[in-house]
């Protein structure tokens, strides 16, 4: 994984900035706190960049580069900001010996990114991710919080039309 | 009282296929036929059969109905709940016989299985304390705090031979033991729900079905080790299993069942949640202690073990869900009626998520000794499409592939492990002659290259270059000399990695060059893919015999790779041929094929 550095500027308002405070306040003497912190940061962001990061270092006395090793180690963190619609295309074991593997193809195609990226016009973004749990539809993708279950490569580009 | 119970599925699968409009428009219907003091509609976790979904069981009866659609809704109510007619069109094929419509739990898919860790899912509503005290909930908490000494119960543990249901299998009732034996002035226990294996959800679905019993079973555990406190760590990617978790953590506190002084004797306890982050080495023991301390999760040696020092480097106790699942009914019956269940050295039951090529996808749990060959072709109805039974995959990256030689072998943890393979967490993925193996273990190495965490080069280089000659493989450049290298490679990494995950990464290639050689040969020798998948090996081919020579194929391939005259045969360059399928899709004869 390489150093992934956000590319959009910057632009958390203080109301955001406020809340975080709050946050921290509530949870700077529970023990282990630094990770319920900064799971709690990305809802309030969408993402964890290096200005929030920072925020959380200054208050919390912690050196910035472990928020960094903690935030690049997990996946669920991202430094990126994410698409109005969050497209996860399951590769866990049972969707991928159904086909999922094509279906990323498919959407990589349509949506002309990358696994990890999000289109120029901000409108969705790519995400595969592994096994959610509902392997009984496979293979499944998530726009958001809908479900698309034992879809084809020819399905995706008709679902894709309905968040256009 | 009510004359009739409707259960509707709210477990993932059935919720991902449309059962919260199918509940709305239940309790809309029962109420315009004025039966709503009559019929009680409880919203339950996992029934396990998630590929007929959404599901609907109507008491008395069991009646089984699948793929409900909120149009048929009417129809249910107005004809089943009020005239007392079952809907035949709407229910599970399976469930209909020459005598009429029999009740679920005799169809194949449920008779040879026996609950234990999934007994109240599906039958009870998770989100309510009540039903799980209904079903003898709390009755064993209550029990070991006023009838058993904390030895007495980690005997019962130990006699009932209760093995982690997490991926080792190690012996519960020991583990517990240890755990008990460090003295300290704080000691925890935790609860392993980041079931990270892709293509297992049985842990997920115990705590959105039934989130009660691992929260009892927890303070049955600190009772026994002499522990206050418990935390659950659980992966963010379960919305629905931590909000039922919650809920259910704050009706125990409430009833006094999680607090201080519980059942009113001087042991006090209770839990917290931790979410998991998204990283799979955080399944592995210490590495999840690592995380739920706020850091990055990352294995450590053993020893210490973490039953001598743990989280905040006290005496920690930690099991998966599944584990914890089947303590209060080893308290309530005995460690004599668990360890009656399954093989001499593996007791009781496991669960297991069936998926991939078979018809029954969903959630099973089969006592201990069943044999593949039960599991797939009985429970799980066998394999779609008249397709042959290849392979089966168990314990996920950790895991190996089990072959159709091995179909009648009885699955216990033992067992598992002399073929090659693992219980892990429970996934059984099925695959079909359409599968290729070596792009399976290449899948698999991918997914450990991801998740590794990098501590230590055994796993962080070691699993790379493991990739990358599968990879060189499946793309026609390996050669006889690679498969040994492969082999040899993979024997390092097992003998050097620092943790489980890194010992076991190589299981899915080993299983795979032990048991389906010839297609690794194919691709090295006759540069061949004999399931037709590994795209760089693939050819496109016209049969001259039937092509008719309508040029459809030639004018639409991008690369101008097909050439021929009109009304007679045409032909593929294969140095042009860039496998894109085109051709395929478009002839309408047939005429094209993949060899």
């Amino acid at each position: 994984m390489g150093v992934k550095q956000s590319t959009v500027p910057f632009a958390g308002t203080n109301e955001q900035y406020e809340k975080l405070l709050k946050v921290i306040a509530d949870h700077k003497d529970e023990k282990g706190a630094l990770m319920p912190i900064m799971q709690k940061a990305q809802e309030i962001y969408g993402y964890l960049p290096i200005e929030v990061q920072s925020i959380i270092s200054n208050e919390l006395n912690v050196p910035l580069e472990k928020i960094y090793g903690i935030a690049t180690f997990y996946s669920q963190f991202s430094l990126n900001p994410k698409g109005k619609y969050v497209i996860s295309i399951c590769l866990g074991t049972a969707c991928y010996v159904k086909g999922a593997g094509d279906i990323l193809l498919k959407l990589k195609e349509l949506l002309n990114i990358s696994d990890g990226e999000c289109t120029p016009d901000g409108k969705f973004s790519l995400d595969s991710c592994r096994c959610i749990g509902a392997c009984g539809l496979a293979p499944v993708m998530m726009i958001n919080d809908d479900v698309y279950g034992k879809i084809t490569p020819d399905d995706i580009e008709g679902i894709l039309a309905k968040y256009k | 009282m009510y004359r009739s119970h409707v259960l509707v599925c709210g477990g993932t699968g059935c919720t991902s296929s449309g059962s919260p409009k199918i509940l709305e428009t239940l309790n809309k219907e029962i109420a315009k036929a004025g039966i709503k003091n009559e019929v009680s509609v409880v919203q339950t976790g996992c029934h396990g059969l998630c590929d007929m979904g959404p599901i609907i069981v109507v008491y008395p009866g069991a009646t089984f109905y699948s793929m409900v659609k909120p149009e048929d809704i009417s129809e249910i109510v107005n004809e089943h709940l009020v005239n007392g007619r079952v809907v035949s069109r709407l229910v599970y094929d399976a469930t209909i016989t020459e005598e009429g419509i029999k009740s679920i739990n005799e169809t194949d898919f449920y008779k040879k299985q026996y609950r234990i860790a999934l007994r109240n899912c599906g039958v009870i509503n998770p989100e309510s304390i009540d039903e799980y005290i209904g079903t003898n909930g709390y009755e064993a908490l209550g029990r070991a705090l006023t009838q058993y000494t904390p030895d007495q119960v980690i005997q019962m543990i130990i006699d009932s031979g209760l093995r982690g249901r997490g991926g080792g299998g190690f012996s519960t009732g020991i583990k517990w033991k240890l755990a008990k034996g460090n003295d300290a002035d704080q000691k925890y226990v935790c609860c392993n729900a980041d079931e990270g294996d892709p293509g297992a959800f049985m842990d997920r679905s115990v705590l959105e079905g039934d989130p009660h019993v691992v929260l009892e079973a927890m303070a049955i555990a600190g009772y026994a080790i002499g522990a206050s406190q418990g935390y659950i760590y659980i992966r963010a990617e379960y919305p629905v299993a931590v909000e039922r978790l919650n809920k259910a953590i704050s009706q125990a506190r409430e009833y006094g069942l999680l607090g201080n002084n519980i059942f009113g004797t001087d042991f006090s306890f209770d839990i917290e949640l931790r979410l998991g982050a998204g990283a799979f080495v955080c399944g592995e023991e210490t590495a999840l202690l690592t995380s739920i301390e706020g850091n990055r999760g990352e294995p450590r040696p053993r020893p210490p073990f973490p039953a001598q020092k743990g989280l905040f480097q006290k005496p920690t106790l930690l099991n998966n869900v599944e584990t914890y699942a089947n303590i209060p009914p080893i308290i309530l019956n005995g460690p004599e009626w668990f360890s009656s269940m399954g093989t001499e050295k593996s007791k009781g039951t496991k669960v297991f998520a069936l998926g991939g090529k078979i018809r029954n996808t969903g959630l099973v749990e089969i006592p201990m000794g069943t044999t593949l060959r039960e599991v797939v072709e009985d429970i799980g109805g066998g394999i779609p499409n008249n397709k042959k039974f290849k392979a089966a995959q168990t314990g996920g990256p950790s895991g190996g592939c089990i072959p159709a030689s091995k179909y009648d072998i009885p699955i216990d943890y033992d067992n598992l492990v002399n073929i090659g393979s693992m219980m892990g967490s429970g996934g059984l993925i099925v695959m079909d002659e359409d599968n290729c193996m070596v792009d399976i273990a290449k899948f698999f190495l991918e997914f450990t290259v991801d998740e590794s965490c990098g501590k230590c080069t055994p796993c962080r280089v070691g699993t790379k270059r493991l990739y990358e000659m599968l990879d060189k493989i499946t793309k026609g450049n390996g050669t006889m000399e690679d498969l040994d290298k492969l082999e040899d490679l993979c024997k390092y990494i097992k003998e050097n990695a620092l943790c489980g995950l890194g010992q076991s990464a190589p299981n899915p290639v080993l299983s795979t060059l032990r048991y389906f050689k010839d297609e690794y040969i194919a691709h090295v020798v006759d540069k061949k893919c004999p399931a037709a998948v590994c795209k760089a090996l693939l050819s496109y081919v016209i049969d001259p015999s039937i092509c008719r020579g309508c040029t459809l194929c030639s004018r639409s391939c991008p690369n101008n790779a097909i050439s021929g005259k009109v009304k007679e045969a045409h032909v593929i360059d294969q140095d042009k041929c860039i496998k894109c399928g085109i051709c395929k899709e478009k002839c309408r004869f047939g005429a094209i094929s993949i060899r």
